[in-house]
């Protein structure tokens, strides 16, 4: 059968490469970098997980169809990544004139438009049916 | 079947490896097939831990302060060293497969063999981080003991690093027999240059274990490390 045969050096220059990024993304966990903490983490992850892919799974030499099903897997994670989180973070963002439209509270758009005023009244807003 | 056809049956396999099934025109095609699949199985595990991977983020968002205070509690030497293990057991299950490849059969035992050392001693790692965890009360349930106002929250992170790394755990004990069918197989001299498949595929779910804990390691063990040396 004529399957590529890498060299060993491939694969322990490889196993040297996840190693150093191993070590590189325990170094960057104790750097204080803010909010980039998180991403950098992942960056390294997501490098980590390309090689092992292509080099140890052979998916670099695997055929066209092989590749896209494999950037179809993580083209769909992507989509419920994505998509889940900017519904959630983003529910915060806009304040109705009835109530707040964040997770967990009740948003009636069945009555009349009121001002912000009248909204305010404990009336207008326990007024919302289950 | 009459006569005739098993005649021809017969004949009909006197031409083919043995490993080779009919509705295949040859050993390359079954074995891209075979990848194939084993690639679209490994789509929805990539699902499935993507999705516990979302809860996890979507918390983390939410409830940054109790992701650090659980985090914290993690032995970052202990999931190192898994780590270390995890990668060095990817590198050694390669060269198995490259060993099958190249028809070095008595090599594939031994490196098969050293994959599953290798798992092993993940796995006693890992019995060893959860015993601590039971002793601690770290454990969410009715026991969960986590001093401060942060407590229902650090709950939902060691939910979260139970579940994640207790999926994972279970696919390392199936890799693990994996790797024993695979050594036994290759022991008993059935894999050749020609046809290796197994052996191939096995890899291919190792490594996809292997993956899964690059992701795990900083997510769980390396959350806001830098506030206790500055």
């Amino acid at each position: 059968m004529s399957g590529h045969i890498s060299p060993k050096s491939t694969y322990i220059t490889i196993f040297g490469a996840l190693m150093v990024c191993t070590i590189l993304t325990v170094i960057a966990a104790f750097i204080n970098l803010g909010d980039l903490n998180f991403p950098v983490a992942i960056t390294i992850a997501v490098f980590k997980a390309t090689l092992v892919v292509l080099f140890f799974m052979h998916v670099k030499y695997g055929s066209k169809l092989t590749k896209l099903i494999v950037g179809v897997a993580f083209f769909f994670l992507g989509i419920m990544l994505s998509l889940t989180m900017a519904d959630y973070l983003s529910r915060g963002w806009y304040t109705s004139a009835r109530g707040s439209t964040s997770a967990g509270s009740i948003v009636n758009v069945t009555g009349p438009l009121t001002t912000g005023a009248q909204a305010l009244e404990p009336a207008a807003q326990n007024t919302s049916p289950k | 079947m009459p006569n005739g056809t098993i005649a021809a049956h017969e004949e009909h396999h006197g031409h083919h490896h043995p490993a080779l099934q009919h509705h295949f025109q040859d050993l390359d095609q079954q074995h891209e097939a075979a990848t194939l699949g084993m690639w679209l199985f490994l789509v929805t595990e990539v699902m499935f831990f993507g999705g516990l991977i979302l809860a996890y983020t979507l918390y983390r968002i939410w409830y940054p302060t109790a992701w650090a205070l659980g985090s914290e509690e993690l032995n970052i030497y202990l999931g190192g060293f898994n780590t270390i293990v995890l990668i060095g057991s990817s590198l050694t299950m390669a060269l198995a497969v490259r060993s099958a490849q190249t028809g070095a059969q008595r090599a594939t035992v031994g490196w098969l063999l050293f994959t599953i050392a290798l798992g092993l001693t993940f796995l006693v790692v890992k019995f060893f981080e959860y015993k601590e965890k039971f002793e601690l009360h770290h454990v969410p349930g009715p026991n969960f003991q986590f001093e401060g106002p942060q407590s229902p929250h650090v709950q939902i992170f060691f939910s979260l690093y139970f579940a994640l790394t207790g999926v994972h755990a279970l696919h390392m004990i199936i890799g693990v027999g994996l790797m024993s069918t695979l050594t036994f197989m290759a022991y008993r001299k059935r894999f050749t240059p020609e046809w290796y498949t197994p052996v191939e595929l096995g890899g291919l779910y190792w490594h996809f274990v292997d993956i899964v804990w690059i992701f795990l390691f900083p997510l769980l063990y390396l959350v806001d490390r830098s506030h206790h040396i500055i």
